[in-house]
């Protein structure tokens, strides 16, 4: 039993009908019209929605950038503490990881509405109401606090593995505090930092309930439009595998020149 | 120095437990509207337990999650025991069709399994979107959590240990049952509770396949989101905080325990 390979049969067929099929499905759905005749029309319709896949790529670049220099000192000073301080702090870190994203933010929406807590202690000031939510800086801020634990987590655990007499012995041999960081500290965390940007990046630029709930209808992004296509009222799963498969491909393309720094396995030197 | 890294640490807690603390707050407030307290009550709290909806929807979300994570348990650490057997392309290549799930956004995936049901009907075969097609797309992506928790045990555990069993007259099941499974049964198990979280925390994927009838917490949630809000999700939000935070509480004093056995352990053999 344990030197066969057939235990592994039911799970290739389940493989086989429910990752590789549906893929190609996607694949099949986008070139095909309706009567299954072979076309591009449907490709090339997606060019008419440039806009919303620039918004989309930027609006998840800024994120992706703000949680990296917001997670990069947070994860280093927790890899700097005692072994039960780093287990506390990594604990507060999921911790809200592990409720629900859509109630993480349905609070953020309490929060920036025009009588939300914002506007209304503005208020008692005279200030406002602020035009807050359904703005693209909402949709950046729901995508920051979403998936910044996906970005310090990462970041943590190569950190954590750095000795603070390497640190030390740099700061001995003449380095100031900028260059300990891009000499020492950047080269031994790339691993970490292009694990961060993928787990970021992928979600940020896919995602169609943050620009729904903060982003108003205004600020449609690319997973909107799919959504649109399929459950929404403009129903055209063809038009929508075709969106989808474009997605596909820049996300592979972002992840293979991501992987090209990150992967020169750098932290292994520290192992 | 050290006064700045501990606001910093400050500051990004507060950014991160802010919003929840928020949602948690307002649960108590006895008006409809977000943004300003009037008042201490349960009623919410009353209101979600008699919600027949939120209730019907939470059944669902459990028997779903049960089913499908113990089926993927099953299948995956079946596959897990053949793909070790296996020729290195041979296991590259499947691996690699593995990790589609877990790399590709998650609207991807929903979109196409949608897909696939959407084909597999026009063929003419007999599916409804609903509690089936919920159950076979979270079997598909929570097997890989269970292959890749599974396949590393494999990995460490000694082969002539199940060759040993066989030798003092073990059958190949008996062998396997009291020796292999035992031996890695820490893999499953954390493949289970991986797969059985994430099947708990779907929505997206859950979106797309789910049709009308069928509600999973999470698609709930994302319905009551919308206006009219209706502010039982506060109160549900607070519960969810709380379980979350006591499982991880639970399992993080079960680790400190352990570790500090360990510990006494090696002393006490002089190490």
């Amino acid at each position: 039993m344990m030197k066969t390979r057939a235990t592994a049969i039911p799970y290739l067929l389940w493989m086989v009908i429910f990752i590789l099929v549906p893929l190609l499905l996607v694949a099949y759905y986008a070139v095909t019209t309706p009567d299954g005749a072979f076309t591009i029309d449907y490709i090339s319709q997606v060019g008419e929605y440039t806009p919303v896949l620039v918004r989309s790529v930027w609006l998840a670049f800024i994120a992706t950038v703000l949680c990296l220099l917001i997670a990069y000192p947070l994860a280093f000073i927790i890899s700097r503490k005692s072994g039960s301080g780093q287990r506390t702090m990594v604990m507060l870190v999921m911790l809200p990881m592990w409720m629900n994203f859509l109630l993480r933010t349905y609070a953020w929406m309490t929060i920036l509405e025009k009588n939300g807590l914002i506007n209304r202690f503005l208020a008692q000031f005279g200030i406002g109401p602020l035009e807050m939510i359904n703005t693209q800086g909402a949709v950046v801020l729901g995508m920051v606090y979403n998936y910044l634990p996906f970005m310090i987590l990462p970041l943590y655990s190569v950190m954590t593995k750095i000795p603070n007499a390497l640190i030390e012995a740099a700061q001995d041999l003449g380095c100031n505090g900028v260059q300990v960081l891009i000499r020492v500290l950047l080269p031994l965390t790339l691993p970490g930092i292009s694990t961060g940007i993928i787990q970021v990046f992928v979600p940020s630029v896919s995602t169609f309930i943050i620009s729904r709930m903060l982003g108003g209808g205004g600020n449609l992004l690319i997973g909107d439009l799919i959504d649109l296509q399929f459950l929404g009222n403009a129903y055209n799963p063809n038009l929508g595998a075709a969106i989808s498969l474009v997605l596909m491909v820049m996300i592979l393309l972002c992840m293979s020149i991501t992987n090209q720094f990150g992967d020169e396995e750098k932290g292994e030197m520290l192992k | 120095m050290k006064w700045l890294s501990k606001s910093y640490v400050w500051v990004t807690m507060a950014f991160l437990y802010a919003p929840i603390a928020v949602l948690i707050v307002f649960s108590f407030n006895q008006s409809k509207s977000r943004g300003a307290w009037t008042g201490f009550t349960w009623n919410w709290y009353r209101r979600l337990f008699t919600n027949e909806v939120i209730i019907n929807s939470l059944i669902n979300t459990l028997i779903i999650a049960v089913i499908s994570s113990i089926i993927a348990t099953v299948i995956g650490t079946l596959a897990a025991i053949g793909i070790v057997n296996m020729k290195r392309w041979q296991r590259s290549l499947i691996m690699n069709i593995t990790y589609m799930p877990v790399i590709n956004p998650e609207i991807i995936i929903g979109v196409s399994l949608m897909l696939l049901f959407v084909w597999v009907k026009s063929i003419g075969l007999q599916i409804e979107f609903g509690f089936v097609t919920l159950i076979l797309a979270h079997v598909t992506f929570n097997i890989p959590y269970v292959i890749l928790n599974v396949m590393p045990k494999l990995r460490q555990m000694d082969m002539y240990v199940y060759e040993a069993a066989q030798d003092l007259g073990c059958s190949p099941s008996q062998a396997f049952f009291k020796v292999v499974i035992p031996e890695i049964l820490p893999g499953i198990l954390s493949g289970f509770l991986m797969a059985f979280t994430y099947s708990l925390d779907d929505f997206i994927i859950s979106y797309f396949v789910a049709g009308a009838t069928s509600q999973t917490l999470p698609i709930t949630i994302f319905s009551s989101t919308r206006p009219p809000v209706s502010p039982e999700i506060n109160a549900l939000s607070a519960i969810i905080f709380m379980v979350v935070l006591t499982v991880l509480l639970l399992v993080n004093l079960h680790d400190t325990r352990i570790e500090r056995e360990n510990q006494r352990g090696r002393r006490g053999m002089g190490i």
